[in-house]
């Protein structure tokens, strides 16, 4: 019997294969949406480690000693148990060699974190050197093999510590320095008793972009479960309908004798195995998908491993997994309640299947107060505040919300619209429009979701983009960072470079202001200081007070925690100064005072500046000369402009690759339309037949089918925009402070919103292209049935 | 001669080539006669009526209508002639569902560029349609549906009016009170009716007479 029950379910797909299509597709295309944004968000990921990476030298504290390192200081340190890694390093042809220990070296460390097998690579013969082509090409012949790493700093290779002392025809056992794991074994005996003589140089301070990358994550992760739930939308109209459609097979199966449980379950088990169908279609599509899209991580990773390229984009088990998870996940929220009405089904029921989501007047009342309720919901725990829990779930009320409130809105529109209609066709374009709004309103809440991710990612990508590279000008304004290693080989500096270079001296101390631990630094009284400093809130010239010594410059995450505003007094070591402006110090845990040098200098006579921020007035390579005739080597020294060059070269690469996010959710939301559309086309005809009747051409008639999915796509559109906008402002405001501490600036792109608008436009036009073109093709004879004495 | 049908030939595909359903009808109609055109189930009366309508193409023969010849129109040109020149009555599913009934009556009027809010009202009253403008089609009995079909296609102030069996679905006594209301109307604004009936009341109510059977009319 099961095999009989079994033939006549599928029975229905052979003679419905649109509907099987959308189904299947729908499910694939959710998927590939979600596998695509989590390989953009690693492309994200990788782009950022890159970044780290370069900057890796200057985050970990460093021991060093004059005229190097002994291997026995080195063996004996990781005894005691400190997690330390040693480098050797040079110049061989104006390319800075950096030898690394891969086994030992922090992750972050290196052309990208490494696993076991690219160790091999690194370690064997006679080795490769990683490094961009420019430093590649610069590099004198030899023998050890190069790769091409673009994300490895400018002007660096980076090899294994022993093809670097072979390079440099150096003792291997002589290490330059010791790289400071951040993580240490709780205890372990103190540097003196262990390797006397040696000097710890602490990490380079500044823009800690790891934290401020962390919030781009958060946000890329929301927008790729909304991304998900765009496909789900879709899903859930083709399921319903899918169901709905057998509901008089269903009553004839079992008027015939077949019990409703095996009928529910065989349906049950069916979906089961469309979703995994559909799922390793998705899983596929998403692959090639992240393929397309990301060639540069293609590239990076060719690079890297070598003749793996393969490596990273090839299957993970647990990403495959993830994704059939995803389909089935998806397909059963979506199948449940249809399922659920199937088992519910009176016998004696009519087998008729109900018009599909036919909702009815107090139906959209009903959607309508929901989605107002949601709404109001959300805005509520906006004002009450909470945790990132809470901020979520208020993100959560208002995207739903929104979609709920779409088809009554739409609705209304479209009312008012025939009301103030002129002419005949006009008026029958909305009102004929306002009676397929049932049909359609899954596919364009789906629309809205994807467009509303769209505002929303184009906002707080662009809204980071623009405060990312504000942030990094100011913090990395300087050309050349340098560590002079002491105080007193810092004032030499000072002397030496005199008029060469604008010397910028790092003074800090650290210490608590209201409870809070914060950062205390002077700002010496330069004109680069105020062009490159942007502030928050300032009063009336601030750089003035400070270099008078008459206020100080707070971070906002202090002002936030330690309750402060302009002109109100901050409570330092050596009385109170009132604050004169509040700064971005984004992704700093600590809290941040600026007071002016000579301010600084009264306060904490007994700090003296090691390392300096250098503006150059002379070449580089007569500073870096007079740097080195004071002993100041190259691994003290870091190229800031490079590095910002470089890290911003980074970032751009991934703001672009989001751009493609956009494109692929509206297409998914054109694709729903067009299924919609498709589905709804046969009960098209008895709608349009009397019009064509009265008077219209069957082109026309084509024409105004595309002019009404353009018209609902556009409004869809329209209510989108605000529904984005508090989206952003959400993850920007609320969540990111909950999370972070700190509130990333929105800005606004009504730019991209034109560029949007013009793409649902498109969109809605393209979905609507095929059933308009079929419509405008129907013949004639076909348009007469309709009024032909029996249906 | 509002209408002149000569020679007209239609067929439909059949399972072994086309089965011929016209085999050269001819018919001529004047201004502001009234014909019932009567024939079997299957004979070809519907089809007739669309080609004279314009709504399909015919396989030969010609179709004078107002001076134009309908069979050298394109599909614009056919469109036309349905908007002002000739206005058709279905059997049933006229009307347009997004639409309510006053939206439906003026439609074709508007389309044909006739709109006259006066008239609309004055064919809804004469129809017993006053109550039921704000109505939408699906919320209408048949009847009412075939009236406001009617009052859709006189307030076009058509030449000719098609009527194909526009009472078939109703009882004989609201068959006949629409049938009177609409011949009444037709007479006055002086256009001719042509009207496909099974009913022998119905057809004696006319001026002429004509029957079609196996592909030609007598
Ligand atoms: N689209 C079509 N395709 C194929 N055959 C058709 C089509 N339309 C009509 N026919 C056939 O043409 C013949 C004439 O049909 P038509 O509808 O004109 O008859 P009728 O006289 O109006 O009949 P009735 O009184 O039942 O309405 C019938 O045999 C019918 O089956
Ligand atoms: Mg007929």
């Amino acid at each position: 019997m099961r095999r009989q029950i079994a033939r006549a379910l599928w029975s229905h797909w052979r003679r419905a294969p649109l509907l099987l299509f959308t189904l299947v597709a729908g499910l694939a295309l959710a998927t590939a949406l979600w596998s695509g944004v989590q390989a953009i968000n690693a492309e994200a990921r990788a782009s950022y480690d890159a970044a780290a990476a370069t900057l890796g030298e200057g985050r970990f504290d460093q021991l060093v000693r004059e005229g190097g390192i002994a291997r026995a200081d080195y063996v004996a340190l990781r005894r005691a148990g400190w997690q330390v890694s040693p480098v050797i390093e040079g110049r061989l042809g104006g390319v800075r060699i950096v030898g690394l220990d891969p086994l030992t070296a922090p992750g972050g460390i290196g052309p990208v974190a490494m696993d076991e097998s690219d160790l091999a690579a690194f370690l064997s013969g006679d080795g490769a050197v990683y490094g961009a082509q420019a430093a590649l090409d610069a590099l004198p012949p030899g023998p050890a093999e190069r790769v091409l790493a673009p994300d490895v700093a400018p002007g660096t290779v980076l090899t294994d510590i022993a093809v670097a002392a072979g390079l440099l025809g150096r003792d291997p056992a002589v290490i330059d320095r010791l790289i400071v794991a951040e993580v240490q074994p709780r205890i372990v005996p103190p540097l003196d008793e262990v390797a006397p003589g040696l000097t710890r140089r602490t990490a380079q301070g500044g823009a800690d972009i790891g934290r401020l990358t962390d919030s781009f994550h958060l946000n890329l992760t929301a927008f790729g479960l909304l991304a998900f739930a765009v496909g789900i939308f879709i899903v859930h109209g083709a399921i319903g309908l899918a169901f709905e459609e057998r509901r008089p097979l269903v009553r004839t199966l079992r008027a015939l004798g077949a019990p409703l449980s095996t009928v529910v379950w065989m349906m049950g088990l069916e979906l089961l195995a469309l979703a995994l169908i559909a799922g390793a279609l998705g899983l596929a599509l998403g692959f090639a998908l992240a393929g397309a899209l990301l060639p540069d991580v293609a590239a990076t990773l060719r690079g890297l491993y070598g003749a793996e390229v393969a490596g990273s984009l090839s299957l993970r088990p647990g990403w495959a997994l993830a994704a059939l998870g995803i389909s089935v996940g998806g397909a059963a929220l979506a199948g449940a309640s249809a399922l659920w009405r199937i088992a519910r089904m009176p016998l004696l029921a009519a087998g008729r299947p109900r018009a599909w989501a036919r909702g009815g007047a107090r139906g959209l009342a009903l959607q309508a107060v929901a989605g107002a309720l949601l709404l109001a919901v959300a805005g509520g725990i906006v004002l009450v505040g909470g945790g990132l829990g809470a901020g979520f779930a208020a993100l959560g009320a208002l995207l739903v919300g929104g979609a709920l409130l779409l088809p009554p809105l739409l609705d209304r529109a479209l009312a008012l619209g025939a009301r103030t209609a002129r002419g005949p066709v006009a008026g029958w374009l909305w009102a004929d429009g306002r009676q397929q709004l049932p049909g359609l309103s899954l596919a364009l809440m789906a629309l809205l979701l994807a467009m509303a991710a769209n505002v929303g990612v184009s906002t707080m990508v662009g809204s980071f983009r623009s405060t990312f590279t504000a942030f990094l000008d100011q913090r990395l304004f300087a050309d050349l960072y340098v560590d002079a290693g002491d105080g007193d080989r810092g004032a030499a500096l000072e002397a030496a470079l005199a008029g060469r270079a604008t010397v910028l001296p790092v003074l800090i101390v650290t210490g608590e202001v209201s409870g809070v631990p914060v950062e205390i630094q002077a700002a010496r009284d330069v004109p680069a200081f105020a062009a490159n400093w942007r502030f928050l809130s300032a009063g009336p010239d601030p750089w003035g007070a400070l270099a008078s010594g008459r206020g100080a410059f707070v971070s906002e995450q202090l002002a936030r925690r330690a309750g402060l505003s302009l002109g109100e007094a901050v409570d330092l070591p050596g009385g109170a100064l009132p604050v004169v402006a509040i700064h971005a110090d984004y992704g700093n845990p600590a809290g941040q005072v600026i007071l002016g040098e000579a301010a600084f200098r009264a306060r904490f006579p007994e700090v003296s500046a090691e390392r300096f921020g250098l503006l150059l007035d002379a070449p580089e390579a007569e500073i870096r000369a007079a740097l080195a005739d004071l002993g100041i080597d190259d691994s003290a020294i870091t190229d800031q402009a490079a590095l910002k060059a470089f890290s911003l070269g980074v970032f751009e690469r991934t703001f672009s690759v989001t751009g493609a996010l956009n494109v692929l959710t509206l297409a998914v939301a054109g694709f729903a339309m067009l299924m919609s559309l498709l589905t709804l086309a046969a009960m098209r005809l008895p709608q349009v037949a009397p019009v064509w009747a009265s008077g219209l051409t069957r082109v026309q008639l084509g024409r105004m089918e595309l002019a009404r999915t353009a018209l609902l796509a556009g409004f869809t559109a329209l209510a989108a925009l605000p529904l984005g906008l508090a989206l952003a402002w959400m993850l920007l405001a609320v969540v990111n402070v909950a999370a972070f501490g700190w509130r990333l600036p929105m800005m606004l792109f009504p730019g991209d919103w034109a560029r949007l608008f013009a793409l649902a436009l498109l969109a809605g036009a393209l979905a609507s292209a095929w059933p308009a073109w079929r419509l405008a093709r129907t013949p004639p004879a076909q348009l007469l049935k309709v009024f032909a004495n029996e249906r | 001669m509002l209408l002149d049908v000569k020679g007209l030939r239609k067929s439909y595909p059949g399972g072994d080539g086309p089965v011929p359903v016209l085999r050269g009808v001819d018919l001529s109609v004047r201004g502001g006669e009234t014909l019932a055109l009567t024939g079997e189930s299957g004979s070809g009366k519907s089809t007739f009526l669309h080609l004279v309508a314009g709504l399909d193409r015919a396989d030969a023969g010609s179709i004078w209508l107002d001076g134009e010849e309908v069979a050298d129109l394109d599909d614009r040109g056919r469109a036309r002639l349905r908007r002002g020149t000739v206005g058709i009555v279905f059997q049933q599913f006229n009307l347009i569902p997004s639409l309510d009934v006053a939206g439906n009556i003026a439609f074709q009027a508007r389309l044909a560029g006739r709109d006259d809010p006066g008239r609309v009202a004055d064919l809804a009253a004469r129809l017993g349609l006053e109550d039921q403008m704000a109505k939408y089609p699906e919320d209408l009995s048949g009847g009412q549906q075939q009236r406001v079909a009617i009052a859709r296609v006189l307030a076009a102030r058509p030449k000719l009016v098609l009527a194909d069996e526009p009472t078939g679905n109703l009882d004989e006594a609201t068959a006949e009170r629409v049938m009177e209301v609409m011949t009444a109307l037709v007479a006055e604004t002086g256009a001719a009716l042509l009207v496909v009936t099974h009913s022998e009341r119905l057809a004696a109510g006319l001026s002429r007479r004509v029957h079609l059977a196996r592909g030609v009319v007598s």
